[in-house]
């Protein structure tokens, strides 16, 4: 494992809109183990956000614990983190945004934090639509306490000691439409090209947007017999479409086939396209979406991609009403009724 | 027979059905009394139950100040007829059983010494109204009206109640009206009155007001400033959030109609406080208030904000534990559980009001110290000061008072530490406290990770020991300077005269109150000290240091608070002495009286 960095970056590194390189976006060396999964989504979320010419320190790292919530030092240093309870993040990150409706929540979670302790969390901040990115980075047993079976480890699966699961799997993707949530991908930390578009779309999405992300364990999970390992997932990989996130200014300058391609309008103009799309499969119909997803697990194959959005949804700062101004931004005479107020309230209670 | 002569000063109990529209009907008794100028202390013993089960309603009168709660009832309205039985056999010696007549009273409801007072409710509101639902609420309204005759209460003052309730629904008010007279004519045709029981109008209560505590809380927060509440639903607690909802809605509603606050009703109550903390994370007030098995949840998410020193305000309104014990009955068994809550080393600073007013004041004054002292700040009420109306103060605010934000260093701040390091958990001014940043502040400094797990003075993840201990131990200096940011104790007397003291805390204090001037009649005298805050400060300790012997008045099995004396103070645990009280009432005067004197016999009897 490295413990040290070179500092040296290539002199025309390209600059986003803000003028910044994309080291800019980096966070401290990892400690995770060499070849683990979790490190290639932190190198894509550095890339999406740079991508994306967002103002790091308006982003707020979210996790619960377990080595995926050990990522959030790894990317975007002069973010404020939050790496909090097992289980727990989802709350955490509810209240902060409630705080201040005017930063990126990214929160980042694994399979143990989300799919058994997390469970009811993570369902109720779908349920309510909270406005964030919420990555699982997903290798079906628990790193950091040595490789027990995670609740998203499949049935007949066998781990590294050799013990097969003889339990059911908790599909996340299809727990997520199921519950509404109106932003669900799948993606694996070994295909980045996919992996980074979704994650730009993500961040600009206006609700919750959830991905499911394969993150092999190269440690206790990445065994023969695994079907969250490298070798397996490359094998069983089936990809929804090919996707493109292009933001409102820019020009689209590629063209494809008709019939194979849909573009995806965002909020805020901003667009995502989806080419060779599958037959029968409208990633704006939930019901398209569960099925697409039921027929890859029935053939064995993992979906990947974005499976279904919706951006017509409302997030909780609209559903609650909430003032423009950030909450943590207003001030005493607002908020404080004062004196003569109390008056006529101890008046009515006399 | 003989009848009791108590002007203001007697208790009247009444047993309902619950679900029937009683609490309207006995609400509208306790303010007229109120209204007449006199201490008034009602007390509701709910059940755990929605519809048809007992529940009463016991009403103090007294004038001469007492607040807290009196064993021995002298008129019972008895209109239930499942608890009917009992609720004879309670009451005192003398007294009066005020009863529905439409039926006849078996012999074993006879009491040979209390007086009967039989009027046909069922039948007369039957004559008078059709409709089954009006049927049973006007019953209620008519032994009202007889009340009034029977203790003298001016009708006028229960006319001008029911104006004021039914304001904007004027229809109603008449068949109101209709019913008080009703029940006040038949006891003026049928009986002698007023009773020597009676009340009779003084000028007490001119400047002081009626509310629950509950309510209290929930606008001492709106008044704090905060802006985020996340809660789940629990009794006691539950009217704490709607009442801060309720004020939020007519008081935090922006010109375009959006709202300056945002409520969560969470999934469980680790959802609710884990919300609370992200939101005091990011730089807004925010609170959450449950009762002890929501406490039991959060105790992991208080070891983080203890831990990571991040403010948060709970109120915890305590009920009988443990597990799910008596929902709807008081005790006051959270206090150690509170003050040391979550596994490992902790602390917690704690607040005690004993009042609405407190719970007003204390609740507002929770938010400034959660985040001057960057730690979890809990609000210690109960059942009986939360869901009760109480008499007390006014309630108040300096309009010149300021939030205190505590140190929070600003996007100015960070550019002026120019090429010096910030340093989340450096202890810049050697009182415990280090200096927070809230994110966006500032592009490239200022920014951390939060995390449960230790870390350096500049929040970088470390497993060595030295900056461990040297974390914790600033934890305890941090705690030792919350001493001086706590409320002090009240200290009744201006010097310590006497042998023996007595301490006591939140809803114990009225009754500690009267039991020391019974105690006086008794010609036993005892200094008097009120714990509002922990950690303790200075007077406490001495307070204990300068008695022989050290009362202290609790309402849960285990004396919890004596307990945490003699942790903290080291104070001998043969001096402190447990005066206690735990079936889920109120504690009473006499049950303080009682136990202090058995105890004092017991000294005298080994002098002996």
């Amino acid at each position: 494992m490295s413990y040290a960095r070179p500092k040296f970056r290539h002199p025309q590194l390209p600059k986003n809109e803000l003028g910044y390189t994309s080291d800019y976006y980096e966070g401290s060396i990892s400690t995770l183990c060499a070849g683990c999964g979790h490190d290639s989504i932190s190198a894509a979320i550095v890339q999406a956000c740079f991508e994306s010419n967002i103002e790091p320190h308006k982003v707020a790292k979210m996790s619960g614990i377990g080595c995926s919530s050990k990522t959030p030092a790894y990317f975007l240093n002069n973010s404020h983190g939050f790496n909090s309870v097992h289980g727990r993040m989802p709350s955490v990150a509810t209240g902060a945004n409630m705080a201040n409706k005017d930063l990126i929540y990214l929160g980042v979670s694994g399979d143990g934090d989300t799919a058994s302790i997390g469970m009811g969390q993570f369902i109720h901040v779908i349920r309510r639509n909270l406005k964030m990115i919420y990555i699982v980075m997903n290798n079906g047993c628990y790193g950091l306490t040595k490789g027990q079976d995670s609740a998203t480890a499949d049935e007949g699966s066998k781990n590294k000691a050799g013990n097969v699961n003889q339990f059911q799997s908790i599909d996340l993707a299809s727990l997520a439409l199921e519950l509404g949530a109106t932003f669900v991908a799948q993606s694996f930390s070994g295909d980045k090209n996919q992996l980074v578009p979704l994650i730009k779309a993500a961040i600009k999405h206006n609700g919750f947007a959830f991905l499911n992300v394969i993150s092999p364990c190269v440690t206790f999970n990445n065994n023969v017999g695994s079907t969250k390992s490298y070798d397996f997932v490359r094998e069983h990989q089936e990809a929804t479409s090919t996707l493109d996130f292009v933001p409102h200014k820019t020009e689209i300058t590629t063209s494809y086939d008709e019939g194979t391609t849909k573009s995806v309008v965002m909020h805020d103009g901003s667009l995502i396209q989806l080419h060779k799309l599958e037959q029968k499969w409208d990633p704006q119909n939930r019901l398209s979406a569960m099925t697409a997803l039921e027929n890859a697990k029935s053939k064995g194959e993992i979906l990947t991609g974005l499976v279904y959005i919706n951006e017509q949804s409302k997030d909780l700062h609209t559903l609650l009403n909430t003032t423009d101004t950030p909450l943590n931004k207003l001030t005493q005479d607002v908020l404080c009724p004062g004196t003569e107020k109390l008056k006529d309230i101890n008046k009515s209670l006399r | 027979m003989v009848g009791l002569d108590k002007v203001n000063d007697f208790v009247v109990k009444f047993a309902n059905v619950n679900g029937t529209g009683s609490a309207s009907a006995n609400l509208l008794f306790t303010k007229s009394i109120f209204r007449m100028g006199l201490y008034v202390s009602p007390k509701n013993f709910f059940p755990s139950n929605i519809q048809g089960l007992p529940t009463w309603y016991e009403v103090r009168v007294n004038e001469k100040g007492y607040l807290g709660r009196r064993d021995g009832i002298d008129m019972m309205v008895g209109v239930n007829a499942q608890s009917l039985l009992n609720d004879i056999k309670s009451i005192k010696s003398g007294g009066y059983l005020l009863y529905d007549s439409s039926k006849k009273l078996h012999a074993e409801y006879i009491r040979e010494d209390i007086n009967y007072i039989g009027i046909p409710f069922m039948e007369m509101c039957n004559k008078e109204f059709s409709d089954p639902r009006q049927r049973l609420l006007f019953k209620n309204i008519m032994y009202v009206g007889a009340l009034s005759a029977l203790l003298d209460i001016e009708f006028s003052v229960l006319e001008s109640l029911i104006s004021e309730q039914f304001a904007g629904k004027e229809k109603l008010i008449a068949p109101n009206i209709k019913s008080l007279k009703l029940g006040s004519d038949y006891v003026k045709a049928n009986f002698k009155y007023p009773l020597e029981i009676r009340v009779e109008r003084r000028k007490l209560t001119d400047n002081l007001i009626m509310m629950e505590g509950n309510a209290a809380c929930g606008l001492g927060a709106v008044y704090a400033g905060a802006t985020f509440a996340a809660w789940y639903p629990i009794t006691p607690s539950t009217s704490v959030a709607e009442a801060f909802g309720d004020y939020c809605h007519e008081l935090r509603i922006a010109e375009d109609g959006k709202h300056n606050f945002a409520i969560v009703q969470a999934e469980d109550e680790l959802a609710a406080i884990g919300m609370a903390i992200g939101a005091n994370w990011n730089g807004a007030r925010a609170f959450t208030a449950t009762s002890g098995p929501g406490l039991s949840l959060m105790n992991e998410f208080l070891g983080l904000a203890y831990y990571a020193e991040i403010p948060v305000v709970l109120v915890d309104v305590q009920r009988s534990g443990p597990s799910t014990g008596m929902p709807t009955r008081v005790q006051q068994s959270d206090v150690m559980k509170a003050a040391y809550a979550s596994h490992g080393d902790t602390k917690h600073v704690l607040l005690f009001p004993s009042t609405p007013k407190e719970c007003f004041e204390m609740t507002a004054d929770a938010f400034d110290l959660a985040e001057e002292l960057q730690t979890p700040v809990m609000v210690m009420t109960d059942l009986d000061l939360g869901m009760n109306d109480h008499v007390c103060e006014q309630l108040e605010w300096d309009e010149k008072r300021e939030f205190k934000r505590g140190k929070v260093l600003t996007f100015d701040d960070l550019e002026n530490l120019q090429n010096a390091r910030y340093g989340r958990y450096l202890d810049e001014d050697d009182d415990g406290i280090p200096y927070r940043t809230i994110p966006a502040t500032h592009p490239t400094r200022g920014a951390f990770v939060t995390r449960g797990t230790s870390r350096d003075e500049y929040a970088v993840y470390t497993e060595e020991g030295a900056p461990y201990i040297r974390n914790m131990e600033r934890l305890l200096k941090k705690f030792e300077t919350a001493k001086s940011y706590v409320p002090a104790p009240q200290v009744y007397n201006a010097e310590n005269k006497c042998d023996h003291g007595i301490i006591f805390y939140g809803t114990s204090t009225q009754s500690a109150e009267e039991a020391i001037d019974l105690l006086k009649e008794k010609g036993i005298y005892v200094d008097a000290l009120r714990i509002k805050s922990f950690p303790f400060n200075k007077t406490v300790e001495e307070f204990i240091d300068a008695h022989d012997k050290v009362f202290v008045v609790e309402q849960n099995r285990d004396a919890q608070m004596r307990s945490l004396l003699l942790v903290e103070l080291g104070a001998s645990s043969k001096k402190l002495i447990p005066v206690l009280n735990y079936d889920g009432l109120p504690i009473t005067a006499d049950c303080i009286v009682k136990g202090i004197e058995k105890k004092l016999i017991k000294k005298t009897k080994k002098q002996i």
